[in-house]
């Protein structure tokens, strides 16, 4: 009787482990590993391409932070990731307070909604090959723009110095405002109507009411929608590297296409794990505060 | 005064629906041209006046694309991995969403936080070590690496998404069937997999999408034309024939078709997917 008992009990203890032990297992051999092992390779040479290597203590991380293009890299992608930002809040809350306004009839709003979204659903790599064509010299947009007298001549947008940066970020903030559009519009929808019919009464007018109602309530996912896209943003990699591979020069070089380089490109394994951890900590740092924003929220 | 605001309604309304106008432009222009350019011929994609209505429309290009056993296969490459990926991530994150929603243990605050935290990892940083081990684990060049590697980045979301469905239904439920004799595997599969159905459904949709869209790992885990995916391999076409637009926009429209036809028929789910992280309900 006592032996069934505790045979039972211990079936109970197990379950659970049982069912967590998939999940689990895959995410430690294939998360903890490879940063066990990316940060084990930042300190030593030649790693990957040979047997052979040997410890260099902080070496690798000394060459990085001499490496001019690593702080380029570093400075593009902070400069793309603001700048996107930015823009995708701005355009994501228009959008939203367009769609959510009752002026127009709801089936509409509902179609609007559907394809304002459509820019997010695409693969960033046909998004690239889209707007290459779009703003190739004898696309569309020089076309227009010539056609219009704003511009007097075609530009090869993502082949000059300084405009590539600026086109690549047009194009990433035309793939990321649905995010915020989405969001943002859920945020509207849930702020009570009282509030608005009360600051009619006391003879608000529209302004006040989006400075003093609306923006207000959407403060807590202003903040962490901008925490999450900083966080995405920053891992670009698949546009800039498909569209101008981080050129012409080093003008569109963000972290990742530096990494990618420095790996299949240079073979340079030990120098590119090196970045990769420096981007790790990055990246940890700033979703700590993510992690603890959306903690604070949930309290 | 009444006739006042209703003009200044009508004025307002008009302004709306002009800014909503230039928004709507702004935002399905690029795909309206894509789809225009894959109808064009070649010979007329740069041609002047530029037309958003093909002169001369034609198939040619979706032909080409159909009868090149190369670019069929970067659709079944993405087909079954984003199918197989989906599945895993499904089974397994309902399994340990039930683990954390209905049984205390030891260890299970720590696991919990180990899976939100492993969202702050960037995956270009796990791109090196994941090289090195999938080359060691002899899966370079299959579809097995991009499967793999796909789960790391599927598998906490699902989690915490299935976590979060079963913890809104009442364990009252549980008790029943486990007063009736039901195991865990009954109360998982009969009881709670039928209820979650909708956080089941966003889950796959954010998934398959994910795995659809990616391009970092299948760049640089696989080699060789047949194990290519779509994103990586709508890529290679601009390498080998530059100048080929139509084909490459016939091949992009194409490479949206399924994710295209996942949102319009589940964007509850897609929606739900994108506000999950953001907003409290």
């Amino acid at each position: 009787m006592d032996l069934i008992k505790r045979k039972g009990k211990l079936r109970s203890n197990a379950t659970p482990y049982f069912f967590v032990a998939p999940a689990i297992i895959l995410l430690i051999i294939l998360m903890l590993v490879p940063i066990v092992m990316v940060i084990w390779y930042s300190f030593f040479d030649k790693v990957v391409v040979t047997k052979n290597s040997n410890f260099v203590g902080f070496a690798n991380y000394v060459k990085v932070f001499q490496d001019d293009v690593f702080w380029t890299s570093v400075w593009n992608t902070t400069y793309y990731t603001i700048i996107s930002v930015v823009f995708h809040l701005l355009l994501g809350l228009v959008f939203a307070l367009m769609l959510n306004s009752d002026l127009i009839p709801s089936a509409l709003r509902n179609i609007m909604r559907l394809l304002f979204i459509l820019p997010w659903v695409l693969t960033v790599t046909i998004v690239a090959i889209v707007w290459r064509l779009l703003l190739s010299p004898d696309g569309i947009i020089n076309y227009v723009l010539m056609g219009a007298n704003i511009i007097s001549e075609k530009y090869a947008w993502f082949s000059e110095i300084d405009l590539a940066m600026p086109a690549l970020i047009f194009v990433n903030i035309w793939s990321g405002y649905p995010y915020y559009m989405v969001t943002l519009l859920a945020g509207l929808q849930g702020i009570s109507k009282d509030y608005y019919e009360a600051a009619t009464l006391d003879g608000c007018n529209g302004w006040q009411k989006f400075w003093y109602i609306t923006l207000p309530q959407l403060k807590p996912i202003l903040l962490s929608t901008s925490m999450l896209d900083i966080i995405l943003t920053m891992r670009v990699f698949a546009l800039v590297w498909t569209v101008t591979g981080g050129g012409p020069g080093t003008s569109t070089e963000v972290m990742g296409t530096y990494i990618y380089k420095d790996a299949f490109s240079r073979l340079d394994f030990a120098r590119a794990s090196t970045s990769s951890v420096i981007i790790l900590i990055l990246s940890m740092i700033i979703s700590y505060f993510y992690i603890r924003l959306q903690k604070a929220k949930e309290e | 005064m009444i006739k006042s605001i209703a003009r200044r309604r009508k004025v307002a309304t008009t302004l709306l629906m002009i800014g909503l106008l230039i928004g709507l432009i702004y935002s399905i222009f690029p795909f309206l041209w894509m789809i225009s350019t894959s109808l064009k011929p070649n010979n007329e994609v740069f041609a002047i006046p530029q037309t958003l209505i093909p002169k001369e429309p034609t198939l040619d290009a979706y032909d080409t694309i159909f009868h090149s056993s190369t670019r069929m296969r970067y659709f079944a490459n993405s087909i079954i991995v984003s199918l197989v990926v989906t599945a895993l991530t499904l089974v397994i994150s309902i399994f340990a969403g039930y683990a954390f929603s209905r049984f205390e243990f030891r260890g299970k605050k720590l696991m919990n936080m180990f899976i939100i935290n492993t969202q702050a990892i960037p995956p270009i940083a796990l791109m090196i070590p994941y090289f090195s081990m999938i080359v060691m684990m002899n899966l370079h060049d299959t579809l097995w690496a991009l499967i793999l590697t796909y789960l790391v980045f599927t598998l906490p979301y699902g989690v915490l998404m299935m976590t979060g469905y079963f913890n809104t239904i009442n364990k009252a439920l549980d008790e029943a069937v486990m007063v009736d004799g039901g195991s865990s595997m009954t109360i998982l599969w009969r009881i709670l997999v039928p209820i979650s159905l909708p956080g089941i459904v966003a889950t796959a949709v954010y998934t398959f999408i994910l795995s659809w869209n990616e391009y970092l790992y299948a760049l640089t885990l696989t080699q060789s034309q047949s194990m290519r995916t779509v994103p990586v391999g709508i890529q290679l076409l601009i390498g080998e024939h530059f100048y080929v637009w139509n084909e490459m926009m016939a091949m992009s429209f194409l490479g949206s078709i399924p994710v295209l036809i996942i949102y319009l028929f589940c964007q509850k789910y897609v929606v739900a997917g994108m506000t999950a992280g953001s907003v409290k309900s």
